[in-house]
């Protein structure tokens, strides 16, 4: 958290026209609760001192910056590094943001914390967050990202926390943050809705992309370490934007080419994706001003992606407006290119990439492949794929 | 002075309180709904909010969700709901709402929006997620083409919100009974009493109060402290149920 505030987001959290909150009068009071909250912890010494320790011992920070030997050399092009956010515990980045917000909740006298859930690793951090800090958890996931994700659901309950299923429009990641929108507006005195990604109303965005960007940080430091200088490219993949933005961040004012990558699906022509670049145009979706798939008449429009964490029709309001600044470019890989990639580098590198993951590392192989050896690219490998071996088995016809 | 301050007026006059039943556009479809405005207004309403279905309605519950998807699967859109109070305009003055959320009309586009809206005979919009704070354009441009903006106050309201929402609303204010979705389950507390005193502490407007309520006993007791009883959910599930609301909503009008 020692980012300067910089000129973004202004005082209502817009970040150039993108961003603010939309949200039912309810939960105003809240949100405004919860930024001076923020505001005055993000400066205290004793809650960043708690959270430091955490990061580092119950969480396993810093993450290795780790040189894919064997991926560099099977292309033939830049050097590849991987920010080994898989090795977090819970096995993913989410776990950066779930464990300052819960102590930030205990610290504001809530007694109850929920989260929606797509992959399922939001809510495993959450939950993780929620038994560490011995706060009652709930948390709301899809019915179609429950049958998916079957392992992490059995995780969150062991964990202590309820799981609700969400059995209402596409039932995926954006039901579940209607019902968890939902839940916090008629629970809006004991509870801290503990959003998982870099959208939703102010303060979110912002303060998510802090408690994110130590990934950044971190890395920025690795890589002057190991190479002594900083790298050509960054590459991540983005569904809400958190880990992408928790990379890139600590790097935006080093003019290096950084590459975000959404979810393809089946591909763009074919409607069955969440590329909300490639598809989408501004709306106004659960609480912010962004990108979003949507139809004709404003409605929102279903989506698809073989990753259950890029399964959303809109994108956090920061990358809006570092695109317009052209300071990150974004690109899609389908699913066919992510199954790829995930296979890819377990047998390259002994990895075992989590699907959203493998969008980044899909991208990566393009890019790398097209650069010289002299140069070097980071990927953030955001988590691990245990999660995604069973779905994947059922992809390929394999009866496990 | 719009239609909808007349009818508050004039209500305040006899000493009467106002009913504002919600029901949801589309839902079975736009021809039954027209009717069912005709059917209420005859009941006794004497406002009547049409809801403009929207793929994820994150202040509504159960109840109002399932009219939504319902109405958006019959190809219902802002655009038709527009052209629907063109055609009730034809057989009624009654005052209508719209109560959408916000991407369906910043699709459409603001101004083009409100001038449309205004053509067609709306009186007034509620966007539950449009707060005041982000809403200065859309306020600007309503004032201009003569669009009532009703926002919401809630149970969690500072003085400093009740401020701000009191003064970007006209028409009236809605006041959201409970900390909830729309259908939740109505508890009358003393901190509504108090609420809605420190409401009418700072502004003459009209107050009503809506959410949960279903009940002729609970719109009663609503209508002692309110200038205005708002029910929705209750109405949407008999139509849901294929059951008449215009007996229902002449008990709403006896008790209040």
């Amino acid at each position: 958290m020692e980012n300067k505030p910089g000129k973004y987001p202004d005082m209502k959290g817009h970040f150039g026209q993108y961003g603010g909150r939309f949200v039912p009068e309810t939960l105003m009071p809240a949100l405004i609760e919860l930024e001076k909250a923020y505001n005055k912890y993000k400066k205290d010494r004793t809650f960043l001192n708690e959270l430091e320790a955490l990061q580092k011992d119950f969480i396993g920070r810093p993450t290795p910056l780790y040189f894919a030997r064997n991926l560099t050399e099977a292309l033939g092009g830049a050097k590849i590094y991987l920010k080994r956010e898989d090795l977090c515990h819970t096995g993913a980045h989410k776990i950066n943001n779930a464990i300052a917000q819960a102590l930030l909740a205990k610290r504001m006298g809530k007694t109850r914390i929920i989260a929606e859930t797509g992959a399922g690793q939001h809510g495993v951090a959450t939950a993780t967050g929620a038994a560490l800090t011995g706060i009652e958890c709930e948390i709301y996931m899809g019915s179609e990202d429950i049958r998916r994700q079957s392992l992490n659901v059995f995780r969150m309950r062991l964990l202590g926390a309820k799981v609700t299923e969400v059995n209402v429009g596409s039932k995926t990641l954006k039901d579940a943050i209607n019902e968890a929108l939902r839940d916090w507006t008629t629970n809006v005195g004991n509870t801290h809705y503990v959003l998982g990604t870099v959208f939703g109303p102010h303060p979110y965005p912002l303060m998510v992309r802090d408690f994110q960007s130590v990934i950044g940080r971190e890395a920025r430091q690795q890589i002057l370490k190991a190479e002594k200088r900083l790298p050509d490219c960054l590459i991540a993949c983005v569904g809400g934007g958190s880990n992408s933005i928790g990379l890139f961040h600590a790097f935006l004012k080093d003019n290096i080419k950084m590459i975000g990558v959404e979810a393809g699906g089946e591909g763009i022509r074919s409607g069955r994706h969440a590329a909300r670049f490639a598809g989408g145009s501004l709306g106004i979706f659960q609480g912010c001003k962004s990108y979003l798939l949507q139809d004709k008449d404003g409605n929102v429009l279903g989506t698809h992606s073989v990753s259950a964490g890029l399964d959303y029709a809109s994108v956090g309001p920061e990358h809006c407006y570092l695109r317009d600044l052209n300071k990150i470019e974004y690109t899609y890989a389908t699913d066919t290119e992510a199954l790829k990639a995930f296979e890819v580098l377990s047998k390259t590198e002994g990895i075992i990439p989590a699907l959203e993951s493998a969008h980044a590392i899909a991208e990566g192989i393009k890019t790398a492949s097209s650069m010289p050896r002299s140069s070097i690219i980071i990927i953030n490998l955001s988590g691990r794929g245990d999660k995604d071996v069973q779905e994947v088995a059922r992809i390929k016809g394999i009866n496990l | 002075m719009s239609r909808i301050s007349d009818t508050f007026k004039s209500l305040k006059k006899k000493g009467g309180k106002a009913l504002i039943p919600y029901i949801m556009a589309g839902d079975p479809s736009l021809d039954v709904t027209k009717q069912f405005v005709l059917d209420l207004e005859a009941a006794g309403a004497d406002i009547i909010e049409l809801g403009v279905p929207f793929s994820d309605p994150l202040a509504d519950g159960p109840t109002i969700q399932k009219a939504a998807e319902r109405a958006l699967t019959n190809g219902t859109t802002l655009k038709k709901v527009l052209g629907l109070v063109r055609e009730i305009r034809q057989v009624s003055d009654i005052p209508l709402i719209l109560m959408t959320y916000y991407n369906p009309v910043f699709k459409m586009g603001i101004e083009p929006f409100i001038k449309n809206a205004v053509s067609a005979g709306v009186d007034g919009v509620i966007i539950p997620d449009l707060i005041p704070d982000e809403a200065e354009d859309f306020i600007k441009l309503a004032r201009m083409h003569g669009l009532d903006t009703i926002y919401l106050l809630a149970p969690t309201s500072t003085p400093d919100r009740i401020n701000r929402v009191v003064k970007a609303s006209t028409g009236f204010i809605y006041y959201v009974s409970i900390t909830g979705t729309t259908g939740s389950k109505l508890t009358i507390k003393k901190t509504m009493k108090d609420n809605l005193n420190s409401i009418r502490g700072i502004t003459s407007k009209p107050v009503a109060v809506g959410f949960g309520i279903s009940t002729p006993g609970e719109a009663s007791a609503i209508a002692s402290l309110a200038d205005g009883v708002i029910v929705g959910s209750a109405i949407v599930k008999l139509i849901a149920q294929g059951k008449s609301i215009k007996n229902y909503v002449k008990s709403l009008r006896k008790a209040i």
